[in-house]
């Protein structure tokens, strides 16, 4: 049996050849976390008496209560912020610079093909979008890689799924992972690497890349992973003078293979209360009235998503009784749809636009559903509770279904708006 | 190890949104989480639950976030361990990083909510007093059973910077 993308790496990294569930210490070229997770990870070491071994490999992003939200959270930031001054940690970035880490780190260069990457916070899948073996994990692991540089890994084997054509319009990097994990179930992946591949994955830009690696964990997985093309490697450029390492994987390295015909992919609704609940926009017949939409989060909070909504919104108005909350991942993402227009056609559309932060995507703050009320989001759980209240409703969508639904007051395709 | 406790039980996918829903996350304290576990499935649970009960619930138990804080809670609010027919894989991590008992086995099927069971951890088996019923319970992998007996992760980690690897 061949060598997947992802034990290429692993192999590579610790000098032996690894094959699926192999148990290997690793090191890492990057562990971060932010102001929910570090803090454990940060009282950890000084309860241990252990310092960073390497603080280039340490980033520390505080984006889910920050800016605080309440006294609690100030805690929870102003440790990260002594941690990051006390050891000079370069790869930290406060109120005014931040933005959410899986938004953030790939923006800012810091991710390049071939990387080990740790995270604690369960969506640091996404930074396989990149062609890097990235894995969430929980606050002790980052602080013993904090500790050693170092992480442990059950070697994954991988589920490979080929897309092939042409998506129909409004789908896009949402509708394949929502339409894949409602095919395999959000157990379907439980201690795999996905691996995203075919003509349809080539032909998306790097923010539906992400999208996709971002949901992996939402079907159980490991990591989600793309090998790197042409697209990664422009995306690169100008962000990053690092030198990475391209790797490939071997065609009979898959454990199962599933293809995916992705003309079939419309625009997909995940219902509440598990993303696999997800089907087509076009085959919802009733109707679904919402409270809030919310178009945001480490899953669609990128320029593109945030341009997908305002072709929906220009001109329009969010139906009466619905609140549309907007929330660029990121500082440069929210300058960008700042210097475009973006923000005169969300608000012209009676939207509010919020600085970059995980926010409602969580129930953290910044839009708190009510029990009863009824949300679209697109972000990536719709988890009894998830997002507020837990006798509130969550579906979950791509930016194009939100916005238009936004518009409507119920659930609707962007197609018959 | 080996000890006896009553059954609490729930379905598949329990993730850790009910496990400790995030409005809490705004503290990491043991026991202020153990007064909040499982609140969005059973709103009267940590009120309920004694020390040495036992969770038994079924497929991808901890599924969601990587939030320390679910395994935590439930540690904290004296759960002794939870069997589960299979587990979300952070959960996983997280619970032997920081010494929650877990356990992967197909008896989570068949035990009931209230049963008593036993729990030996020498002898490889789960118990069921009350429907009267064994199971057999797989070893843990050799590399976890060093990180074990070597205390948990981070005294692994002491360990290593001793060794200055």
């Amino acid at each position: 049996m061949g060598m997947s993308i992802t034990q290429k790496i692993i192999s590579e990294h610790i000098g032996d050849e690894v094959k699926a569930g192999d148990l290997v210490m690793a090191p890492i070229d990057l562990a971060f976390g932010n102001d929910v997770t570090a803090p454990i990870a940060i009282h950890k070491l000084a309860e241990f008496g252990i310092s960073p071994k390497d603080t280039s490999k340490i980033a520390l992003i505080p984006d889910h209560f920050a800016p605080n939200k309440d006294i609690a959270s100030a805690v929870q930031c102003q440790t990260v912020r002594m941690f990051a001054n006390k050891y000079n940690i370069e790869k930290y970035w406060d109120v005014g610079e931040t933005g959410i880490e899986h938004a953030l780190l790939p923006e800012q260069g810091i991710i390049t093909p071939g990387q080990i990457i740790i995270g604690a916070d369960s969506h640091t899948c996404t930074h396989g979008a990149l062609g890097a073996f990235a894995s969430g994990v929980g606050s002790t692991d980052l602080a013993f890689a904090i500790a050693t540089g170092k992480a442990w890994f059950k070697v994954p084997e991988t589920i490979r799924f080929i897309y092939t054509g042409k998506l129909p319009k409004y789908s896009g990097g949402k509708d394949i992972i929502l339409y894949t994990i409602g095919k395999i179930g959000v157990s379907g992946a439980l201690y795999k690497t996905m691996e995203f591949t075919g003509d349809t994955i080539r032909a998306l830009g790097m923010d539906d890349r992400l999208t996709i690696c971002n949901m992996a964990v939402e079907a159980g997985a490991k990591n989600g992973i793309i090998e790197p093309d042409e697209v990664t490697e422009n995306y690169l450029k100008g962000r990053t003078d690092k030198k990475y390492k391209i790797y490939k994987s071997d065609d009979d390295s898959a454990s199962e293979t599933i293809r995916i015909d992705a003309t079939r992919i419309e625009p997909q609704v995940a219902f509440p209360h598990l993303p696999e609940n997800s089907r087509a926009v076009s085959q919802i017949h009733k109707t679904i009235k919402i409270d809030q939409a919310f178009i945001g989060s480490c899953t669609n909070g990128r320029m593109s998503d945030l341009r997908i909504a305002a072709d929906i919104l220009k001109g329009r108005h969010i139906a009466k009784g619905v609140r549309l909350i907007i929330i660029p991942a990121t500082k440069q993402i929210y300058r960008e749809a700042l210097k475009e227009g973006l923000f005169d056609i969300f608000l012209d559309a009676g939207a509010v636009v919020s600085t970059p932060t995980c926010g409602p995507c969580l129930g953290g703050y910044m839009g708190i559903l009510a029990p009863g009320e009824t949300a679209i989001s697109t972000s990536n759980r719709n988890f009894v509770g998830r997002m507020g209240s837990p006798k509130s409703f969550v579906y979950l969508a791509n930016p194009a279904v939100t916005a238009a639904s936004a518009v409507a007051g119920f659930i609707i395709d962007p197609k018959k708006l | 190890m080996k000890f006896s406790g009553k059954v609490w039980k729930f379905g598949d996918n329990i993730d850790t949104d009910v496990i400790i829903p995030a409005r809490y996350l705004n503290s990491s304290d043991p026991n202020i989480l153990a007064s909040h576990v499982m609140e969005d499935i059973d709103e009267q649970f940590s009120k309920k639950v004694k020390a040495g009960d036992i969770i038994v619930a079924g497929e991808n138990f901890g599924c969601g976030s990587s939030r320390e804080h679910a395994p935590i809670a439930i540690k904290a609010a004296g759960i002794k361990c939870v069997i589960a027919k299979s587990f979300a894989r952070i959960f996983f991590r997280n619970s032997f990083n920081m010494g929650l008992l877990i356990i992967e086995s197909d008896a989570a099927e068949e035990i009931n909510q209230s049963d008593i069971i036993t729990v030996d951890t020498q002898k490889g088996e789960i118990h069921d007093k009350t429907i009267g019923k064994s199971w057999k319970i797989g070893k843990l992998p050799d590399f976890i059973q060093e990180l074990v007996e070597a205390g948990g992760l981070m005294n692994y980690a002491k360990k290593l910077e001793g060794e200055n690897v």
